[in-house]
């Protein structure tokens, strides 16, 4: 079908459904519907949303659950949103109403029937079997064209938009008939009863079909309290556990409660950042019943002086003006406005009841959450973990971000955009952090929740989060991909974009609602589950692989999106100026990365200075892109992989992990990774270290005296580089060896494998890297021994004492070769310039502290320092190694946030230099010491690398014992000896 | 009343001031980081006099006057040993032993202005009021020699509407030793490592972006802001003999009514402008 047709059939079959539901008839569902589910949620997350929403969105949404399945296939198929959405606006407003009403005059009698014997049985729970076929058919086909008319008398207005729709229903028909016919089954229809404690501590119960998905529930409790902004509200489920988890409304209820009782209740789960911009005040009476109950339940802390003020409104809403004579002191202890509500606080109360004199409820209201939203823990969702060291600390996910707090005091905030990834991997959680000024790479941060689901829950609500409060839409679930494991949830209801634009679209009067006292809130809080208050999000998504096992990694690359689907509008909306999807992209994982980068922390700017800093960032993001390797990937594989196994031969693979980087490379490569991950650490494997060894010894032909040039200019580079600490990494690190360290082979592979130990703890990612590291070093050697490759890392003068000869030899040939040398090895030059920029360093990473991932992103540092390198790389070859230690430290200041100190401290010996740049940072309560060395070695062709790096380790960990090593990049530049030329 | 301090508008409003006269042995006793000149008690007192006067009789402040104690040669600075929130105050437990005894003549003068009094009792806990800077919107809490996790901690407890933010702070006395709020929404910083590493933290930390004055010269960035209905929004800052750059930058401001205030001597023992007072707003209503 084409997809115009689908999306058409979607509507027709809410509408329908909506007639079903009327009828209170499940027949309809078939079992089917389970199968089907996966491919509308793959194939069409957009959609189906959006469908979804919009038909239901109006007064049926209850049937959807009735949707036969196949109709829901139809659904998952429809493309076209943009036409759903004129209408789902449209409908929700007229339609509501008519919709139920219609839905029962056409039930057919047999359904009506059918519907006593269910609800008799559905009371006890039950389940009832209806055989539907027929009736169904009957039903639905009916319905549906009655449904048609019904609808465009009710959009009296709109009626454009109806003619449309009608003649797509039509079709639809036609199409839903056909299926129907070739899939039918028998189908069970079982009814349950569900229970939702609402807000006001009433207990609202409905009868559904067995296999509804949370939508129908929600509709309906939507539908009972008169909703229509419903979007910052969820139906909430307390496992065994006593977790509450977020009831996903686009998978089925049954399978997410497995066998927990049907009893939820109705909260709200995105706290507006500013009410008022709501628009109904039915919106904002249920807003006033939640933050009444997290304050009085003390989820939302605040201080004597706002209980009381609050309280105040609170009398004032629900009771009007104070009346001396109605209102006498016992009045208020019926109320509770605190968790610990003291006599004295109760006076207060009454005392500043009495100067709201006038104020209507709804003012009254409006007055309570205009007060309530200020306070700091407002829409704040806690949730318990540690950090890595073990430190008791609290997450608090929120519109802006992710909170830090150990105890009460706030320690740490990422907002959104510093945030390039949510990712959890048992019961770690992880944020990839944006690189800030005095950092090269991104880091990871992590933190260990209680368990999987908590970790898991946690990830949901952070997506959700973002997703709802940043985007302009929701994003789709990652398609399937080969090995791709995790979770694929993502958000499916509407955005705070949206669901603002389809407030604005409201048109009724305002409806007519009783504001019950509050006094049964603070009955309810004591039995009921009223008062949810961790409130977490379990969705489930269907078929998700990774999901099964409790290893299933989600990741959530956060991505801020241009407005695709909101017009002009989005320009206005601040919160949706986020910019633009950038494809850094993880490999071969699940991940919802956002790259903000156009959005630091820029709300509060004017629109000029967002554009500015938009547009130098993207010009920084563009010379970035542009450096790294993605422009050309074909090399790149080459030279990367290619050539390093070869080297290797056949002992070791070259991981490039570009995580955050390359896109087509990454592909191969990152596959790799994530084979050896499942092979030997299939607990953690992360993938976000990168090894690359670019090392093009053997291809490349150098030119003696030209590589020495190269020497000099890199290290200036370097050095200079190294002082503004802003530079990437590899260039700095030009490496020199000393020529001096002896040390067996046996050490440095021991020296890894500590390291490996440490690592393992926690990141095995790390790990992995670490055992290829220590194959490779023997193969490199012996690479280079036959290759004869002569190792220029060091400077003229110091390479010239030790192997005077060859020196000579070369600065002689130097200068004839020169010319010759750059003419004869154009290809070379192209070349070579990678290999400096990129010296994709071999990473280790190795964090002790469990939680604390570093990762290596190699691609930064190619960027800028193509220049440089470029002229002189076609002469020499180049091995890169990079020795960087990072490892957080445990120092006294663990509570503090963000960057302690940061120093550099050069030393130099006759033959090696070294730079230290030593960083202390505290990032969400974990305090970080992190010491880059850069040790330049200068020696010869007989230095032994495996050697001085061992050297280098060892001091290393001398020097500080109490740090781990968490990365060894080491870059080797080696220059091809005359031999070779 | 108005609640949560009723937003960025009523920042700075001030109705009592509470000050205490200096001891002369300050002069010797006073606790400093490092050893420089001698005060000149006479002229320091005359700079606090100077002080006082302003707030007294230029902003018609309710000035209460704490009498001197030659044993708590630190007394002057009333500043670290409450911490006024509306109608909350929170007496501290200064980070320095020798100090802890100021807090009583306070508590003493604050009984007397009805507040809501929380006394830091903990043991394990120390606040200099110069470590907390409170925006109008959240605070930030300085760790610092003075001020541990616990005081801020308990703090945090007090004001429980607001967040509260820690900021490491190393290398200086307190975290307002280089900076403080020069307006609503403006915080004054110093141009030292020090001072903008800390600034950098509070901007990460805050889900709101303040505006932000960076003057050349740390002391000089702390500086007394108040809005005083009728006069506008009023700024106590270093006097231009004293920080001539400094001073600079603050006479860019247009919308401030600037009153240069010579700190010369009490700067020799760390002292700043805002420790020289406690400024509260007893709103009628209440």
């Amino acid at each position: 079908m084409t997809t115009e047709v689908g999306s058409d059939t979607e509507v027709k079959e809410s509408e329908k459904l909506r007639t079903n539901t009327g009828s209170e008839n499940a027949g309809d569902a078939p079992e089917s519907q389970k199968e089907q589910k996966p491919e509308i949620e793959e194939g069409s997350p957009l959609p189906t949303a959006a469908t979804q929403r919009s038909p239901s969105s109006s007064g049926g949404k209850g049937i959807s659950r009735f949707i036969p399945p196949w109709l829901k296939k139809q659904k998952s198929y429809t493309l076209s949103e943009p036409k759903d959405e004129t209408q789902k606006r449209e409908l929700p407003v007229s339609e509501e109403e008519t919709v139920v009403e219609e839905g029962e005059c056409h039930l057919s009698e047999e359904t009506a029937r059918s519907k006593g014997k269910l609800e008799d049985i559905s009371e006890n729970l039950q389940e009832a079997e209806v055989v539907g076929r027929e009736e169904k058919r009957y039903v639905e086909s009916q319905p549906a064209e009655e449904d048609k008319e019904i609808v465009s008398e009710a959009t009296e207005n709109k009626q454009d938009t109806e003619d449309g729709k009608r003649e797509t229903k039509e079709v639809q028909t036609n199409e839903v008939k056909v299926e129907r016919v070739l899939q039918k089954t028998p189908k069970k229809i079982r009814i349950v009863q569900a229970k939702v404690v609402l807000l006001d501590g009433i207990e609202y119960s409905c009868d559904f079909e067995k296999k509804a998905k949370g939508q129908v529930l929600f509709d309906k409790v939507c539908e009972h309290l008169n909703l229509l902004e419903r979007d910052y509200f969820g139906l909430v489920f307390q496992d065994h556990t006593d977790q509450k988890n977020w009831l996903d409304s686009s998978k089925e209820i049954k399978k997410q409660i497995h066998n927990l009782p049907w009893l939820f209740t109705f909260n709200v789960k995105f706290y507006p950042p500013d009410p008022s911009q709501l628009t109904e005040d039915i919106t904002r009476y249920f807003l006033c019943l939640q933050l009444r109950q997290d304050i009085a339940s003390g989820r939302l802390p605040c201080s004597f002086v706002t209980h009381a003020l609050l309280g105040s409104y609170t009398l004032q809403a629900e009771l009007g003006d104070y009346d001396p004579e109605e209102h006498d002191s016992g009045y208020i202890r019926e109320f509770q406005f605190a968790p610990n509500q003291t006599k004295e606080l109760e006076e207060k109360v009454v005392e500043l009841h009495k100067t709201h004199r006038g104020l209507t409820p709804a003012q009254a209201d409006s007055q309570f959450i205009e007060n309530a939203k200020r306070l700091s823990m407002y829409g704040v969702d806690l949730h318990h973990a540690k950090d890595s060291e073990g430190v008791d600390i609290m997450l608090g996910v929120c519109a802006n971000g992710l909170l830090i707090y150990k105890d009460r005091l706030r320690i740490n905030r990422f907002a959104w955009p510093k945030i390039l990834k949510i990712s959890y991997k048992r019961s770690n959680f992880y944020i990839k952090i944006r690189p800030t000024e005095l950092e090269q790479f991104e880091s990871t941060i992590g933190f260990k929740l209680p368990n999987h689901r908590a970790a898991k829950r946690l990830w949901k609500v952070c997506v959700e989060h973002h997703t709802f409060y940043r985007l302009v839409s929701p994003e789709q679930p990652p398609k399937a991909k080969f090995l791709t494991l995790g979770s694929k949830f993502r958000y499916s209801g509407r955005t705070q974009a949206q669901t603002r634009q389809a407030s604005n679209l409201i048109d009724r009067p305002a409806p007519y609602f009783e504001r019950t006292s509050s006094k049964r809130i603070s009955r309810s809080l004591d039995g009921a589950p009223v008062g949810i208050v961790d409130q977490s999000l379990l969705k489930d998504f269907p078929v998700v692989a990774g999901e099964r096992t409790l290893e299933a990694a989600g990741q959530y690359k956060l991505k801020d999106e241009e407005g695709r689907d909101l017009d002009g509008d989005i320009a206005k909306m601040p919160q949706l100026e986020d910019g633009k999807i950038y494809s850094l992209r993880v490999n071969g994982e699940n991940i919802y990365v956002r790259h903000s980068n156009l959005m630091l922390e820029e709300l509060d700017k004017t629109q000029d200075e967002l554009l500015k800093h938009q547009a130098s960032i993207s010009e920084l993001k563009r010379n970035f892109m542009e450096s790294t390797p993605e422009p050309r990937p074909n090399e790149w594989e080459k030279r990367r992989i290619t050539p390093l196994t070869l080297q290797a031969q056949g002992k070791f693979t070259f991981q490039t992990e570009e995580s955050s980087i390359g896109t087509s490379r990454t592909i191969k490569s990152s596959h790799e990774t994530l084979d050896i991950v499942e092979k030997k650490q299939a607990e953690v494997g992360i993938a976000e270290t990168v090894v690359t060894d670019d090392t093009n010894r053997g291809k490349i032909p150098f030119g003696g005296g030209e590589s020495q040039k190269m020497e000099h200019l890199s290290k200036k580079d370097s050095s200079s580089l190294s002082s503004n600490s802003s530079s990437s990494e590899s260039e700095d690190e030009v490496g020199e060896y000393q020529p001096h360290q002896q040390i067996m082979q046996d050490t440095i592979k021991e020296e890894l494998e500590e390291n490996e130990t440490i690592k393992e703890e926690k990141h095995n990612s790390s790990a992995e890297v670490y055992v290829k590291f220590s194959e490779e070093v023997s193969p490199i050697q012996t690479a280079i021994e036959h290759k004869e490759l002569t190792e220029t890392l060091i400077q003229t003068n110091e390479a010239s004492t030790k192997t005077p000869e060859k020196r000579k030899l070369r600065q002689l040939d130097d200068e004839g070769l020169k010319e010759e040398k750059e003419e004869d090895q154009p290809k070379l030059n192209g070349e070579a310039s990678h290999i400096d920029l990129e010296i994709s360093p071999q990473l280790i990473c190795c964090s002790e502290p469990p939680l604390i991932k570093t990762e290596m992103v190699t691609i930064s540092e190619a960027s800028q320092r193509t220049e440089i390198s470029t002229k002189e790389v076609p002469i020499v070859q180049t091995e890169t190694k990079t020795i960087t230690y990072e490892s957080p430290q445990f120092d006294d200041a663990g509570d503090a946030g963000m960057l302690l100190s940061a120093q550099t401290i050069t030393s130099e010996s006759v033959s090696a230099t070294t730079t230290t740049h030593i960083t202390k940072t505290v990032k969400g309560g974990v305090s970080e010491t992190r010491i880059e060395k850069r040790i330049v070695i200068t020696g010869d062709a007989d230095l032994d690398h495996d050697q001085a790096l061992a050297q280098a380790i060892k001091e290393a960990k001398e020097q500080h014992p109490d740090m781990s090593v968490t990365r060894v990049v080491v870059h080797k530049e080696s220059e091809l000896e005359e031999e070779d030329l | 009343m108005a609640g949560l301090s009723g937003g960025p508008l009523r920042f700075g409003r001030c109705s009592h001031a509470v000050v205490r006269a200096l001891p002369e042995s300050l002069c010797q006793q006073a606790l400093r980081r490092e050893k420089a000149k001698e005060v000149d008690f006479a002229r320091a007192e005359r700079e606090h006099q100077l002080y006082v006067g302003v707030l007294k009789n230029k902003l018609g402040l309710q000035v209460l006057e704490l009498p001197g104690d030659e044993s708590l040669p630190d007394s002057v600075f009333v500043e670290d040993v409450v911490v006024v929130c509306e109608e909350t105050a929170l007496l501290t437990r200064p980070g320095a032993p020798s100090r802890r005894k100021e807090v009583e003549a306070m508590k003493t003068a604050l009984d007397s202005l009805s507040l809501n009094i929380v006394e830091m009792t903990d043991e394990q806990a120390t606040l200099d009021g110069g470590d907390v800077l409170f925006t109008g919107r959240e605070f930030f809490v300085g760790l610092s020699k003075r001020t541990n996790h616990r005081g801020a901690e308990i703090l945090a407890d007090t004001f429980k509407d607001y967040a509260v933010s820690t900021v490491p702070v190393a290398d200086s006395l307190h975290l307002k030793s280089f900076c403080s709020m020069a307006g609503p929404n403006l915080i004054a910083i110093g141009s030292s490592e020090v001072a903008q590493k800390a600034l950098k933290t509070m901007q990460q930390m805050s889900d709101h972006r303040y505006d932000k004055l960076t003057v050349p010269d740390d002391a000089a960035a702390n500086c007394v802001y108040l809005n005083i209905p009728g006069k506008g929004h009023i700024l106590l800052h270093r006097a231009p003999e004293e920080y001539p750059e400094s001073a600079k930058v603050f006479e860019k401001l247009k919308d401030h009514m600037l009153i240069p205030i010579a700190n010369t001597e009490l700067e020799k023992v760390d002292g700043a402008l805002t420790c020289c007072s406690v400024l509260i707003n007893k709103s009628s209503q209440l």
